[in-house]
């Protein structure tokens, strides 16, 4: 066999590899939407979830899986490029920060309903909050947070050494050059990081079972206070969400319409990601030319 | 070292008359016994070397020499490598810099430094000078937008860019990218322009306009210029240095080392022989 073929038959391989990967995205979008956006109706975004009888909807497990990522993120994203900024900018090479770098990988692969059992004993039990958003936000946060400190290490890596040089050579310190040459320049990358773990948020039901609850108490929109007990910006309250929802309905559901709400929330739940991944990365491209003043 | 002025039997030529001159020029650094390591690798050897005031020193020699390594540790940018140390001293304004409690931040602003890369920020021209400025405290829009015009002027680049400030400064050649690193630099006003093979990626016209750039600025600054170019050195500066394997062989007036080198070892580099 010459190396012509041999060539060929590689870029076939991985031409086919990738067709294959489409195809799978492209099935299961299909089968997702296709089974549930029938489903969707005004009404079923709009009214709460039923217990017994048919035709409930997904408002407050809709709410609840923003809400959450929201605190969430709040929580990771500081954190995260924090130790990220650390770990590219101050941690000096050696043992100590092997150490931490290993601590770290473990943390992100820690499975989530480990993380959620830990959640249980120390944000439930030990606290004595009970299940609450907090409670899912922060074990939510123990996973992310690895994810979002190697991202930005890398993005703050991969900054040139020059732009960095440029910046200290004028006279300006360590930190106003993080913040004004490194941070701008890796924000895209930084970006992506937290679009994962967004997607990774919404996605969870293992770790946010034992953490947030199975339940939402009734809430009332028009209440902002978010010290009362039925507002729903309380973060002292159990909050379903999508994800835990669907897997609650499918496992121990009592409604008749199991099918079509499971269905329903897994399409709203796809194209929630979607929206919120096109979204965010429009945003990012929109700051990011205006911090690079480029076109 | 050079004892011929002294000796009675010479007739003072031209060239010794030009050295008494030359002697008699205030030192704005003075590095004494300057040893630069790389973990155990010594990149410098105790190197000693005055530099003049408003002139310009062309650092020469072959690549690995130290001349980087030394010119880099005037305004210490060496401390951005782990491993690196130094020993000896850089005495500039009565003041050994290599200290450890000296302000680095400020010195650095005081002693500029452009690179051999252009590098400027992904911003756009206008941001790339007040960059610096406003980290020091300057918000006032006039004031900046005044210093924005005289470092582009004193860098020969206001006339291409003055209806374009707020472009990305990407969008400019890379000729225009250096003088733009160049009068970013200037903004802060400093004493010593360190130019690190400044023109060394950059094409012949604009390779020009920089060395007739360090004509113009010598005026106002001290300026010390490392580079790979030998008819660089000898068109734009007043002294040179010849480095090879982190010695000083040779601290002349350019025009001595370039026709009449007391060392062998220079005369070869510079008449190509090696290097």
């Amino acid at each position: 066999m010459n190396s012509r073929i041999t060539d060929r038959i590689a870029t076939g391989i991985f031409y086919t590899i990738a067709a294959i990967m489409v195809a799978l995205l492209l099935y299961l979008f299909y089968f997702i939407l296709s089974n549930g956006v029938p489903q969707i109706s005004w009404d079923f975004l709009t009214s709460p979830s039923s217990a017994y009888q048919a035709g409930g909807g997904i408002r407050d497990q809709l709410f609840n899986s923003f809400y959450i990522l929201f605190i969430t993120m709040i929580i990771t994203v500081p954190l995260g490029v924090c130790g990220g900024v650390y770990m590219a900018e101050y941690a000096k090479p050696g043992k100590i920060t092997n150490f931490i770098r290993t601590c770290i990988e473990m943390l992100a692969s820690l499975p989530s309903i480990v993380v959620g059992l830990f959640g249980l004993l120390i944000f439930v039990n030990i606290t004595g909050w009970g299940y609450t958003i907090i409670g899912g936000a922060l074990a939510l946060t123990i996973f992310n947070i690895p994810v979002m400190v190697r991202v930005t290490e890398d993005a703050i890596n991969s900054v040139p050494k020059e732009l960095k040089e440029a910046s200290l050579a004028l006279g300006i310190t360590r930190w106003h050059t993080i913040k004004t040459v490194l941070l701008p320049y890796a924000f895209p990358g930084i970006l992506t990081g937290a679009i994962l773990a967004s997607g990774r948020v919404f996605g969870e039901a293992a770790a946010l079972l034992y953490t947030a609850g199975l339940s939402t108490p009734t809430l009332d929109y028009g209440n902002w206070n978010p010290l009362a007990e039925n507002s729903p910006l309380n973060i002292f309250r159990p909050a379903e969400t999508l994800a835990v929802h669907i897997w609650a309905v499918n496992t121990q559901g009592l409604i008749p319409d199991i099918r079509e709400v499971a269905n329903g929330a897994a399409a709203v739940l796809v194209i929630a990601v979607l929206v919120f991944n096109i979204l965010a990365r429009w945003l990012g491209s929109v700051i990011h030319k205006k911090l690079t003043a480029s076109k | 070292m050079n004892y011929t002025a002294d000796r009675p039997t010479e007739t003072e030529t031209e060239e010794t008359i030009l050295k008494k001159a030359a002697s008699h020029k205030e030192i704005v650094l003075d590095v004494k016994d300057l040893s630069i390591f790389y973990g155990s690798k010594e990149a410098v050897k105790r190197a000693n070397m005055g530099i003049e005031k408003n002139a310009v020193t062309a650092l020469i020699g072959p690549s690995g020499c130290g001349k980087s390594t030394f010119i880099r540790s005037i305004n210490r940018m060496n401390d951005l490598i782990p491993s690196s140390r130094a020993e000896g001293e850089i005495i500039y304004d009565g003041l050994n810099i290599l200290r450890k409690d000296i302000n680095v931040v400020a010195l650095r602003a005081e002693i500029g430094m452009v690179f051999q890369k252009p590098n400027p920020f992904p911003k756009s021209i206008y941001n790339n000078i007040t960059h610096a400025l406003k980290y020091n405290g300057q918000k006032d829009k006039q004031a900046l937008d005044q210093i924005v015009e005289e470092s582009l002027r004193k860098a020969a680049l206001w006339d291409e860019v003055k209806d374009r400030l707020h472009q990305s400064a990407l969008s400019l050649s890379g000729g225009q990218q250096q003088r733009l690193c160049i009068a970013r630099t200037l903004a802060m006003e400093p004493q010593i322009l360190l130019l690190d093979e400044p023109a060394s990626a950059l094409d012949p016209v604009s390779n020009a306009k920089i060395e007739e750039l360090i004509l113009q600025l010598k005026e106002d600054y001290s300026i010390v210029i490392v580079t790979h170019n030998m008819s660089q050195a000898s068109r734009v500066s007043d002294k040179t240095a010849f480095f090879f394997n982190g010695d000083i062989v040779e601290y002349d007036d350019t025009k001595k080392i370039f026709t009449n080198p007391s060392e062998t070892k220079t005369e070869e580099y510079i008449s190509g022989r090696f290097g």
